[in-house]
């Protein structure tokens, strides 16, 4: 990248005192009404590090929510902003981020993460200054006390309505003989106890359960172990490079032939990375595909905005999500008329809304939202484009009987 | 443990061997470069990931796995002897830190700039047709890729030992390492010697790197971790010992590989658990020089 480090036009000091001066003048009408100050949303994402390109695709999800409310004329004339920072995929630089956001920026609201951990260090932060936080990544954790305050609401589905859908789907249609291969963190360990509570009814039998570090590049030592044990189901849980590596070198050492592999978050980005051949006939769950436009209304809007904003592309399962959170709290704006804390909570608190993949409402319990799962197979042929990698087998819809009762979290029902 | 079949403990030594021969070609290039110039190269880890990138390159013009097997190392040998010109070359003889700190911020540019050319996403490397899937080895299914791997390591290993020791060149080589005063007053042109040594380094590190493409793809971070590991299989081994780099790359992957079988979680903490062990008992290495650091 040779830049030229020399600017156009030489600068002076003059040159940046009436420069200033110019700025103070043109913005000074803009002063006298306070209220007019826009809308600012913080979002804190996992810019760079091995969710880079996830994170880049929620912050223009993101971009387009708050580019429509503008067009469509903000909240009396008030516009909304996007300040997108880079949490590093770590909690404390998240944390510090955050508070930066809340006591820097003054935002209104902070929307974002994509990793368990890191979002209970964005929601411990926000809810003791009282700031509405809506999450974008999956947790558990997240909706329980005492973690969950009132000001916290997630929209991305928890690990138990994900690893709940697709275990339900996959236990009765694969078979009962399942070995557990997951991430030794919190997503990991949350998944695996969602596929055995989903189990439990249905009478799996797990016949291995196996953790590996974060951020493994090699599986091979894993798999013939997993082969000699001939199970009916692997259960993948784990997430971005981890599962793109370990879905290919379990097609490598040829498990497909006695095994289907189930993924609870099957992920658009890493099928696209991994390519076809290692993805193949692989099963698992999805918050959003955008092949669901066919047949919802609201996804098929959703899509042809991103196509029109972003060179004919088409959203993610996890930048969907950053769309979403962003809409939502700024619906809970207009609809309570205000920016007001308790007043948007309120608003938002039993909100039926369909953004972008069908009926959803935050449960009141919990600020959970209540939302239907696509089950999808991974495609090696017929596929009409780069884009056309998935086929839906099923769709679990939105039921707040999938989700852990309000009193299992520990809330007064 | 229960369950461990023989023939699972042999299938599990042969992963651990196919993995460990990833470890040995990029140990083997670190030691060669540290043996012969003393220089710590820490962007070894990126010339491995150069070498998976210049791979798919290579693959998009060709259409040619085998040909791509050729050039991405070339391409990757090519790029290094270009940094030792320009960049390494200037800091020989002001002591271990300089290169050392040179070579770790060339890693980060040249990851940067394959994220800026290539995206952070990491791009599909399809295992090619003629080795994909699985072969039944007696004691079970076994990718044929990473047989391949194991077979490419052993030529190549054979190929740089021909070099070294029976070729005139390989001579003058290992006579710069011992003395290069002695050698330029022989008048060799020992900065060429140097040129070639880190080229043959780079470029074996770019063959590891095209190699471990099928296995898990091609990613601008692929580098960084494996160069932890390569440091203690290069530690382990002696530094700047070739034979060492060997030994420890194979006993590093069986060390996996056997972990693995007992507690998955503790694979990386076993590689430097055996480190540290190693380094209590004999703090040169396998068959290191003793002071070689200092």
């Amino acid at each position: 990248m040779a830049e030229s480090f020399t600017p156009p036009i030489r600068l002076t000091r003059r040159h940046l005192l009436g420069a200033s001066l110019t700025g103070i003048v043109l913005s000074r009408p803009a002063i006298p009404r306070a209220q007019e100050s826009p809308i600012r949303i913080g979002f804190p994402v996992p810019l760079t590090g091995p969710y880079a390109t996830e994170a880049q695709d929620q912050v223009r999800c993101a971009q387009l929510a708050v580019d429509e409310f503008n067009a469509s004329g903000g909240l009396n004339g008030r516009r909304a902003e996007l300040l997108a920072r880079d949490d590093k995929l770590n909690p404390g630089e998240a944390a510090t981020r955050t508070l930066e956001l809340i006591e820097k920026d003054k935002v209104d609201f902070i929307v974002g993460s994509l990793s368990a951990s890191v979002q209970l260090a964005v929601n411990n932060v926000a809810r003791q200054r009282n700031v509405i936080y809506n999450s974008i990544s999956q947790s558990d954790q997240i909706d329980a006390l005492p973690d969950w305050s009132r000001t916290t609401f997630h929209e991305a589905m928890t690990p138990h309505m994900t690893a709940g859908a697709v275990g339900r789907y996959a236990f009765g249609k694969y078979g009962k003989r399942v070995v557990f291969l997951s991430a030794d963190y919190a997503y990991g360990a949350e998944m695996v106890a969602g596929f055995k509570a989903a189990g439990a009814p249905l009478g799996i039998e797990v016949l291995a359960e196996l953790k590996h570090p974060l951020g493994t590049t090699d599986f091979s030592t894993l798999m013939p172990r997993i082969a000699a044990l001939k199970p009916d189901i692997l259960c993948l849980c784990n997430f971005g490079r981890d599962q793109q590596i370990a879905v290919k070198q379990a097609t490598d050492f040829g498990l497909k032939r006695t095994t289907r592999i189930v993924i609870p978050v099957i992920l658009y980005t890493a099928r696209l990375a991994a390519g076809p051949q290692a993805y193949e006939g692989v099963v698992g769950g999805t918050s959003y595909y955008w092949g669901i436009e066919s047949s919802v209304p609201s996804a098929k809007a959703f899509n042809d905005r991103y196509r029109h904003a972003y060179d004919g592309k088409v959203p993610s399962d996890y930048g969907a999500l950053g769309y979403a959170g962003v809409r939502a709290v700024l619906a809970g704006a207009a609809r309570a008329g205000t920016t007001a804390t308790d007043k948007v909570v309120a608003a938002l608190e039993g909100m039926k809304y369909d953004f972008y993949k069908g009926a959803e409402t935050y449960r009141a319990c919990d600020h959970q939202a209540v939302q239907s799962l696509f089950i999808v197979e991974s495609k090696s042929k017929d596929m009409s484009g780069p884009a056309d990698v998935f086929s839906v087998l099923a769709t679990d819809p939105a039921n707040e009987a999938s989700l852990l009762s309000c009193s299992a979290e520990g809330h007064a029902s | 443990m229960s369950g461990v079949s023989p023939d699972l403990l042999a299938l599990q030594v042969f992963a651990g061997l196919a993995l460990g021969a990833v470890y040995v070609l990029l140990a083997t290039g670190m030691s060669l470069i540290f043996g012969m110039l003393t220089v710590v190269n820490f962007a070894h880890g990126a010339f491995y990931m150069l070498g998976a990138y210049l791979g798919l390159l290579a693959l998009d013009a060709t259409g040619n796995f085998w040909a791509a097997l050729v050039l991405a190392p070339l391409g990757a040998a090519a790029i290094g002897m270009v940094a030792e010109r320009t960049l390494i070359r200037r800091l020989y003889g002001r002591g271990i830190d300089y290169p050392l700190l040179l070579t770790f911020g060339l890693a980060y540019i040249l990851v940067e700039l394959v994220r800026i050319a290539f995206g952070t996403q990491g791009l599909p490397f399809d295992t090619p047709d003629a080795l994909a899937g699985a072969v039944d080895i007696g004691v079970g299914y076994f990718p044929l890729y990473r047989l391949f791997v194991i077979a490419v390591t052993i030529l190549v290993l054979g190929a740089l030992w021909l070099f070294l020791e029976r070729t005139p060149y390989g001579l003058i080589i290992r006579a710069g390492a011992r003395d290069p005063e002695i050698v330029r007053v022989l008048g060799i042109d020992v900065a060429r010697v140097w040129l070639v040594v880190f080229g043959l380094g780079t470029g074996i590190a770019g063959l590891a790197g095209l190699l471990a493409a099928p296995l898990q793809g091609a990613s601008p971070e692929m580098g960084n971790s494996i160069l932890a590991e390569a440091f203690v299989v290069t530690v382990v081994g002696g530094m700047g010992s070739l034979l060492g780099a060997v030994a420890a790359g194979l006993l590093v992957g069986l060390v996996v590989s056997m972990t693995a079988l007992v507690a998955p979680e503790m694979e990386q903490v076993a590689i430097f658990a055996l480190m540290a062990l190693v380094l209590l008992v004999r703090p040169q290495g396998f068959f290191g020089r003793a002071g070689l650091m200092s």
